[in-house]
C-alpha cells in the first residue's frame, strides 16, 4: 500500500513504473522527460496538462498517476512520427495557431481525441469541444482553423 | 501542487468498500472519479489519508434501463451519460446538461455520483434531478436504502450520507412520452451561477399537473419552486411565464458570491425561468 507497480502503454511503448499512491500523472509524465505537458492553473480549468488516457482527454495536474495502470496514455512527444509531424501539429504551424506555445501541447491532444472521436467536425463542434483550453496570447480563431485543416481536406469549410 | 501521501484502497466489491468506510471512517473518502476530491486535496481544504477507489467495482460502472426506470451506477461518467443512447432518448434534458458540465476533462473523469456526494452548490446536475425525482441507492452495514436527491443534498458540501454509507447508483423514473423537460443555465467561468430545470406535463397547451420548476447554483441545495397555481395554466400566455418567473425568484435567497450580487441572481432565476419554460415549448430539452 502506498506503492505499487503500474504498467502502462507510454506513448506506444509498454513500461512498468513504481509510484507512490499520491503522485500525478503529470509529475509521472514530467518525471519521466516527457515535459511537453504543462501545467499552468493546476485546478482543471485551463487544458495545458491534457493527456490522453485511452484515447479521452484528462487533465494530468488532477489525475493519480495509477490511474494509467493497465491503460494507454498519449502526451505531445507520442503525436510525430520520427521527424514527421502529425497533422495536428503542421497545421499549428501552417496557421500560426500559438504564440508562446505554453498552452499549445494541451490543445493538440484535446483536439486530437475530438478528431479520434469525430474525423470531421464543423467550427462550432471545435469550438464547443475546446472551450476547456484556454490560450491567453493569440486567440482561438487560428487554433480553430488550424483543427478545421487537420481534419482534413475533404471536410467541408463552414 | 504536490499532493500529501495518502493511500490508495481498491475496493472490487460494495461490500468491501463499505468495510472499508467502517475500518477507516472519517480518515478515508470514497474517490472515483477526483475532480472534486483531488482538487480539494490539492488546494488543502481537505486531507484524507486514505481514499477508497470504487472504480474496480463492476456493476456501479452501468447503466441499466427498465421500463420504469434509469439506473445510473455511481461510477458512470459525465462522459458517458453524455453520449449514451438510451439517456439520449429516455431524458434528453439529461444528456445535454451533461454535455454542458465544466469541460471534457472533467466530464472524461467525473462521476454524476461523485458530483451529487460533493454537493458543491455551483453544480447542473442535482437541479435536473430533483425535478426528475430522482433518488439515491446507499448501501451500508446495515443494508441499502434510497433517498430522494432533493434529501441527500443538505447543504454547501453536505449531505445526508451516514460515515459507512456508499453512492451505488442513482435511479431516475422514466418520464410519461408526453412529459417535456428542460435544463437552461447561466454560466460564464466553470460553473454555473443559474440553472432551471422544469419537468412539466403540457396538452393542448396547458400544464397537466403542476410543473416541477427546480433552481440550482443559486442556494446552497437545490431549490424547488412553488408551481400549485400553475397547474391548467396556459403555457404561451406570458402571464404564465410572469407567474413562473415571480415564484421562482421568491422561491430563492441568493447571496453576493464570485458568480454575482444576490439581486443579479434573483433577476437571473427569473429570466431562466421564462427561459425553461420557452425550452419546455420548443421541444428543446
Amino acid at each position: 500500500m502506498g506503492k505499487r507497480e503500474i504498467q502502462l502503454r507510454l506513448n506506444g511503448s509498454d513500461r512498468r513504473i513504481e509510484v507512490e499512491d499520491q503522485v500525478l500523472l503529470i509529475e509521472l509524465v514530467r518525471s519521466l522527460g516527457l515535459v511537453g505537458t504543462k501545467l499552468s492553473c493546476d485546478t482543471q480549468v485551463c487544458g495545458a496538462c491534457t493527456v490522453l488516457l485511452d484515447g479521452r482527454p484528462v487533465s494530468s495536474c488532477t489525475t493519480l498517476a495509477i490511474e494509467a495502470d493497465g491503460r494507454a496514455v498519449a502526451t505531445i512527444e507520442g503525436l510525430a512520427d520520427g521527424t514527421k509531424l502529425h497533422p495536428l501539429q503542421q497545421a499549428f504551424i501552417d496557421r500560426f495557431a500559438f504564440q508562446c506555445g505554453y498552452c499549445t501541447p494541451g490543445m493538440i491532444m484535446a483536439a486530437k481525441a475530438l478528431l479520434d472521436e469525430r474525423p470531421d467536425p464543423d467550427a462550432a463542434a471545435v469550438r464547443r469541444w475546446m472551450e476547456g483550453n484556454i490560450c491567453r496570447c493569440t486567440g482561438y480563431q487560428t487554433i480553430v482553423e488550424a483543427v478545421l485543416d487537420a481534419a482534413g481536406p475533404t471536410r467541408s469549410r463552414p | 501542487m504536490v499532493l500529501r501521501r495518502f493511500d490508495v484502497h481498491r475496493a472490487t466489491s460494495v461490500a468491501e468498500a463499505v468495510a472499508l468506510r467502517q475500518r477507516y471512517g472519517e480518515d478515508a473518502a470514497v474517490y472515483a472519479g477526483g475532480t472534486e476530491l483531488l482538487l480539494a486535496m490539492k488546494l488543502g481544504v481537505a486531507r484524507w489519508p486514505h481514499l477508497i477507489d470504487i472504480k474496480p467495482i463492476d456493476p456501479l460502472r452501468r447503466i441499466a434501463a427498465t421500463k420504469n426506470l434509469l439506473r445510473i451506477g455511481a461510477t458512470v461518467t459525465h462522459w458517458e451519460l453524455e453520449r449514451d443512447p438510451v439517456v439520449a432518448k429516455a431524458l434528453p434534458a439529461l444528456a445535454r446538461l451533461e454535455a454542458g458540465v465544466a469541460n471534457i476533462r472533467v466530464r472524461a473523469a467525473g462521476t454524476l455520483a461523485g458530483n451529487l456526494a460533493f454537493a458543491e452548490p455551483h453544480a447542473d446536475p442535482p437541479a435536473l434531478l430533483v425535478a426528475l425525482g430522482a433518488r439515491v441507492v446507499l448501501e451500508s452495514a446495515a443494508g441499502t436504502r434510497a433517498l430522494p436527491v432533493s434529501e441527500l443534498i443538505t447543504g454547501m458540501y453536505q449531505t445526508a450520507l451516514g460515515p459507512d454509507e456508499l453512492i451505488v447508483a442513482i435511479e431516475i423514473p422514466l418520464p410519461a412520452r408526453d412529459v417535456r423537460m428542460a435544463y437552461v443555465k447561466f454560466q460564464v467561468l466553470e460553473r454555473p451561477s443559474v440553472g432551471v430545470a422544469a419537468v412539466a406535463t403540457v396538452r393542448d397547451g396547458r400544464f397537466v399537473g403542476a410543473p416541477s420548476v427546480v433552481v440550482g447554483a443559486v442556494d446552497e441545495v437545490p431549490r424547488a419552486v412553488p408551481t400549485a397555481e400553475l397547474v391548467g395554466a396556459d403555457v404561451r400566455d406570458p402571464r404564465t411565464a410572469e407567474a413562473l418567473a415571480q415564484a421562482a425568484r421568491a422561491a430563492v435567497d441568493p447571496s453576493d458570491d464570485l458568480a454575482g450580487s444576490a439581486d443579479y441572481k434573483r433577476h437571473l432565476v427569473g429570466v431562466f425561468a421564462q427561459r425553461a419554460l420557452g425550452s419546455l415549448m420548443a421541444g428543446v430539452a
